[in-house]
């Protein structure tokens, strides 16, 4: 026989305060596990969404007024085109897309439109001062959607939602949804801009935005036609969410100081509200289940301790000492909080994944993390918990509790 | 050998102080039976609790071996008891939940031992007195002598010099009374020294020595052999 049999079958002995013990700690575990379980694929399709709405910073120059977010790069002012070589060479985490933009106005036809020169992703990774440090040479994680390799999304496509487009020949051009409607334009056809012929490459999905009155060229045959030499009217950024709530945008306005640096700020407020809120509600289970949890097992173990006076009295009779009192109340403690933990991580899951999409609308996976974290946290509510009871069995007089009655 | 020098023990009441032990001075050699006899509240338990190292007193010393127990820690002490003094106890205290094999073990297990040597050291004890039939049965499925014996068994299982007996007849008939007190005999005889505290006057004249007790005072030693009885011991 062992100690660990002695606590083994005396935990059995009272099974109804035992089970009313376990179901408190059980239950307070199996709450935060479901809602941290939640939370963070909540917070991981958040993410997604917002990568999904395409670029949420903007490098304006420094005296740019902001009216619409969409056509913030039609001012008369512009900036070096060397901010984009400064930002991609940078350490700073969270920059996901770089889009630098220069935007002129344009008449075809009688009629005005916006001619804006994008740079496309081949000619930042053709530069070899932008390679090695710069954005391109950081694993791209937050909140990027990952493009199954062999089912490459069309370049139209992926300029509307990314602000990024692969390639674009010099004589290339891609036309707005409006642009296209009212000059009926196709593609393949040929286009007349500012005196040169661009090929029409594809014409852009509606977006609703000014985007369906611009043509897109290449950011450098742009600036040659116009003259400007190598500047720009704007950079889009797609940036990190999380990077963002940590003064993404400060890093850059300190790096840019010439420069002006918006955010699509309702839409990272939202994010970081519902993070907030999640990990306030978070929080308050946790508080809770430290309390009611706590002070369930501290009131089970105080009444055990009474219930067991005469025992631990026969058992200091019989030589034990106070450490091995302690030891037999604080195993029993460590096995509750255990099974409790590892109970509460099972339920807690179950809770998630079945009432995850149903409640929330995402999909929802075990994380096994969270087995580690709920088992963790119940041992310590346990073990504390039960700690002063232990301690108040180990010191017990038995003298005293032998000579009751 | 175990002394107890110039022992006094009060308690502190709400109102009043109350005496449990009265400057008692006393010698028990190894191998002696004594037997504490006297009215409820007398002082016998206390007396019992004081020399098993259980209830510190208020005044005076106990000695064991020439070593003063108050002297030491109350984990030595509970290491002490463990090795040298063995309690039985009016009400048996048989640990509720473990079966009369596993309440034998518990002595052993506090003393380290291998479980396989504990179940062969539990199973003799129990065997010598009568229950090798009845090892994996718990207390509650016992009858009150049997119960008696498993805890004589429990008392033996680290072979104590010193066994500290409260009232062990107490809840039980005539016969099995009868069976616990010769069990008692035998060990005595073994060379252990007995410490019996009894009510009952035909035990009380078993034991080598009676010592009488009244509101913690000793009033008188008995001694069974031709020796004369006399009046003494309280300063």
């Amino acid at each position: 026989m062992h100690l660990r049999t002695i606590v083994w079958r005396e935990l059995f002995e009272r099974k109804n305060q035992l089970a009313t013990s376990f179901l408190a700690i059980l239950v307070g575990i199996a709450a935060i596990v479901s809602i941290k379980n939640v939370t963070f694929y909540s917070e991981k399709a958040v993410a997604k969404e917002l990568d999904a709405l395409g670029a949420n910073i903007l490098i304006l120059p420094k005296s740019a007024s902001l009216q619409d977010y969409y056509s913030a790069d039609l001012q008369d002012e512009e900036f070096p085109e060397e901010y984009v070589a400064r930002l991609s060479s940078s350490d700073m985490q969270g920059l996901d897309n770089l889009s630098p933009k220069l935007s002129v106005p344009a008449e075809i036809e009688g009629r005005r439109f916006t001619l804006t020169g994008i740079l496309p992703k081949s000619e930042f990774q053709a530069k070899a001062a932008w390679q090695g440090a710069g954005i391109f040479s950081r694993p791209q994680g937050c909140g990027v959607v990952a493009t199954p390799t062999g089912n490459v999304p069309p370049a139209q496509e992926t300029l509307v939602r990314r602000r990024v487009i692969d390639t674009l020949g010099s004589t290339d051009a891609l036309v707005g949804a409006d642009v296209a409607a009212v000059l009926s334009l196709k593609e393949g056809q040929t286009i007349k801009l500012l005196g040169k012929p661009f090929n029409i490459i594809a014409l852009l999905p509606q977006t609703g935005t000014i985007d369906d009155s611009r043509i897109f060229v290449h950011l450098h045959a742009l600036q040659e036609l116009t003259g400007k030499g190598a500047v720009l009217s704007a950079i889009e950024i797609v940036g990190c969410c999380s990077q963002i709530s940590k003064g993404l945008v400060q890093k850059i306005n300190r790096l840019l100081p010439d420069a002006k640096v918006v955010t699509v700020t309702q839409v990272v407020d939202t994010q970081i509200r519902t993070n907030r809120t999640m990990s306030r509600l978070s929080l308050i289970f946790v508080a809770i289940i430290v309390l009611v949890g706590g002070a369930s097992i501290a009131n089970y173990m105080y009444a055990n301790v009474f219930e067991r006076r005469r025992e631990i009295g026969t058992l200091m009779a019989l030589g034990a000492g106070t450490s091995f009192i302690l030891r037999m109340f604080l195993l029993k403690a460590l096995l509750l909080g255990l099974a409790g933990g590892l109970g509460g991580y099972a339920l807690g899951t179950v809770l998630a994944v079945t009432l995850g999409p149903r409640l929330a609308g995402i999909p929802v996976l075990p994380m096994w993390s969270l087995a580690v974290w709920g088992t963790g946290l119940s041992l310590a509510i346990a073990l504390v918990a039960s700690y002063f009871p232990a301690r108040r069995a180990a010191h017990l007089d038995p003298s005293a509790v032998l000579q009751e009655v | 050998m175990l002394r107890m020098e110039v022992v006094t023990k009060t308690y502190d009441g709400r109102s009043r102080t109350v005496m449990g032990l009265r400057s008692v001075t006393l010698d028990i050699p190894k191998g002696d039976f004594l037997c504490v006899v006297g009215p409820s509240g007398c002082g016998k338990s206390t007396l019992l609790l004081i020399l098993g190292g259980m209830l510190s007193p208020t005044e005076g010393q106990v000695l064991l071996d020439g070593q003063s127990l108050y002297a030491l820690s109350s984990d030595k002490r509970a290491s002490l008891r463990g090795k040298k003094i063995g309690f039985l106890f009016q009400t048996f205290n048989l640990v509720p939940y473990l079966s009369a094999l596993e309440n034998v073990q518990i002595p052993l297990v506090l003393a380290g031992l291998s479980d396989r040597s504990q179940k062969e050291r539990a199973l003799t004890l129990l065997q010598q007195v009568g229950l090798g039939d009845r090892l994996d049965h718990k207390p509650s499925e016992l009858s009150v002598g049997q119960q008696q014996r498993v805890a004589l068994a429990r008392m033996l299982a680290n072979s104590p010099e010193i066994v500290l007996a409260d009232e062990p007849t107490g809840n039980l008939d005539p016969d099995t009374s009868e069976q616990i007190v010769e069990l008692l005999e035998e060990i005595n005889h073994e060379g252990r020294t007995v410490v019996m505290v009894t009510h009952d006057p035909r035990f009380a004249v078993r034991a080598k020595r009676t010592l009488r007790l009244r509101t913690g005072s000793v009033v008188s030693e008995e001694h069974k052999s031709p020796a004369p009885s006399k009046r003494c011991c309280s300063h």
